[in-house]
């Protein structure tokens, strides 16, 4: 045996643990999840077939349909938001704070990082419930004379993505930004740009790739989350997570479950073929 | 320009502290309702956390999922990453991806699959249940920080010891273990804090023993309390405590 061999041989032996978790526990699980999609449910009993019902009626059901739409709108409107307040805060850590401030900001910035996701849902239903903080102060500064329902609606579960956003952005888009040398700013204020014009044509540019990445991450965990939407938004409308967990709960209809699962995972693959070109996942 | 920048900070601040503040503040609220006005201070809720035995329990339970979850992690993560990074395989690119591919996934899929594969073979919901599914989320996560992690200067070392006559598992626990100390430490503690604090896999893959989001889950049906924001606060406090010790203790050694 030549020494390449062992060394192969080796190496395949290192890595096959892993492989055969991921393998076992991962793909054939969701192998198993795509077969379960094309059965149906007979009053209790799932019967395995192979038929495309579960997937047509996702298509054609105006609940289900209504549910990819709710989650598609709530998570662009999570990305865009989070992406428009995440970016100017990066930017004013890493140039604006004085530089021995600058960890102990950045600290500050994602300190809610450190508590439980459900519970960080959970401070946002004291904030913005009926006898709230917010609607406290606002009556108490008089600008309102009735409490306004903010728990419960579309408004809520975004104002808790957001929160959690922001700071992940924050930290990805501040990582790109204090890579970039201070030659790119000092280069184009000689060659006579504004301190703006720096910012949008020079500065904005060279973190686009940080910002995709980050902007794909916030999608994907948004999209597929359950515990937001079920804490703040309520049932008013459902979320594609809050769909899928509703199919296993109600009637064990796991075939339906399971589709909407893959339609989950297909609006993610699509999302990923679509920003893929500007994705660097290895800089994460 | 200054003055705009301080004002965006500030206000961002505000927004990104606040349900904490409210969350820590309303924990000593004496009172039933933890939303002003505030009523006075107590420790009454942090004591019947304290005494609360299925709170203290699921506590336990998650500590326990979250070490061992995160170690084997580590362990499978570290030796691919070391495999991989030792010589080109036919299909390294296609094993990357696998390895890669949970992380690409909500875990809520991870978490019904698991749920219907377990059902079928009869693997009843357990904290083992959940232990796996932790592991299949933070497996890709561990080898991707240890593999970015192994440069040309790592193989090379790596290289000299086998050359030398090093036997395998010196390799791996006498040279690469301690070179890549740093990203190790990172991985593990990565995996253990997204171990402690995952929900959707332990909601679905637990029945009798829980942990700790799953229980803090079940209290949230009872509305607002002060002993949720007891409980929240004490979370935070131990994994602030935690991330200081880190800071202190690896980065500090590493500024060195």
């Amino acid at each position: 045996m030549t020494i390449e061999r062992r060394e192969k041989r080796q190496g395949a032996a290192l890595v096959a643990p892993a492989l055969l978790w991921t393998l076992v526990f991962f793909a054939v699980p969701f192998a198993g999840m795509a077969i379960m999609s094309l059965a149906h449910l007979e009053g209790r009993e799932i019967v395995q077939g192979f038929d495309l019902g579960n997937y047509l009626r996702i298509f054609t059901d105006p609940s289900f349909r209504r549910g990819i739409f709710v989650s598609l709108e709530i998570t662009l409107t999570v990305t865009v938001i989070s992406v428009l307040l995440a970016w100017p805060l990066a930017w004013i850590i890493a140039t604006r704070v004085p530089e021995r401030w600058r960890r102990m900001a950045l600290l500050i910035a994602v300190l809610p990082f450190w508590t439980s996701y459900v519970v960080r849902s959970y401070s946002w239903a004291l904030v913005l419930g009926e006898k709230g903080v917010v609607n406290n102060a606002l009556i108490g500064l008089g600008l309102l004379s009735e409490p306004i329902q903010i728990m419960a609606t579309r408004a809520a579960t975004v104002t808790g993505f957001v929160h959690f956003f922001v700071m992940l952005l924050t930290l990805t888009i501040y990582s790109n930004l204090i890579q970039l040398s201070p030659n790119y700013a000092r280069a184009a204020m000689d060659l006579g740009a504004s301190r703006w014009q720096v910012i949008r044509l020079v500065i904005l540019p060279l973190t686009l790739p940080g910002v995709m990445t980050g902007a794909f991450l916030t999608f994907v965990l948004c999209i597929g989350d359950y515990i937001t939407p079920q804490i703040l938004g309520g049932n008013n409308e459902l979320s594609l997570p809050q769909l899928i967990m509703m199919q296993l709960g109600r009637r064990g209809d796991y075939p339906m479950a399971s589709a909407l699962s893959v339609v989950l995972m297909a609006i993610v693959t699509l999302a990923y073929a679509a920003s893929a070109r500007w994705l660097k996942m290895e800089r994460l | 320009m200054r003055i705009l920048s301080w004002a965006y900070l500030i206000a961002l601040f505000t927004f990104i502290l606040l349900p904490v503040g409210v969350l820590v503040v309303f924990s000593f609220q004496d009172g039933r309702l933890p939303v002003p006005p505030f009523k006075g201070a107590t420790l009454e809720w942090y004591a019947s956390v304290l005494a609360d035995r299925a709170l203290m329990e699921a506590l336990l339970n998650s500590m326990i999922v979250a070490l061992i979850s995160a170690a084997v992690s580590l362990t499978l993560g570290f030796l691919a990453a070391s495999g991989l990074a030792r010589v080109v395989l036919p299909g390294s690119v296609l094993m990357r991806g696998v390895l890669i591919a949970p992380m690409t996934v909500s875990y809520l899929i991870v978490a019904l699959g698991l749920l219907q594969m377990f059902g079928k073979i009869g693997v009843r919901p357990s904290l083992l249940a959940t232990g796996i599914g932790h592991v299949v989320i933070n497996l890709p996560l561990c080898f991707a920080i240890i593999y970015a992690s192994i440069g040309e200067h790592q193989k090379n070392a790596l290289k000299a010891a086998r050359d030398l006559g090093a036997r395998e598992w010196q390799v791996l626990w006498l040279v690469a273990a301690p070179m890549l100390l740093p990203s190790l430490a990172a991985a593990y503690f990565l995996a253990f804090t997204f171990s402690w604090d995952e929900f959707i896999i332990a909601f679905l893959l637990t029945r009798f023993d829980v942990t700790l989001p799953v229980e803090i889950w079940s209290m949230l049906r009872s509305g607002l309390s002060p002993e949720t924001n007891a409980v929240g606060s004490l979370v935070f406090l131990v994994s602030i405590v935690i991330v200081v010790a880190l800071e202190l203790l690896l980065f500090r050694k590493g500024a060195k």
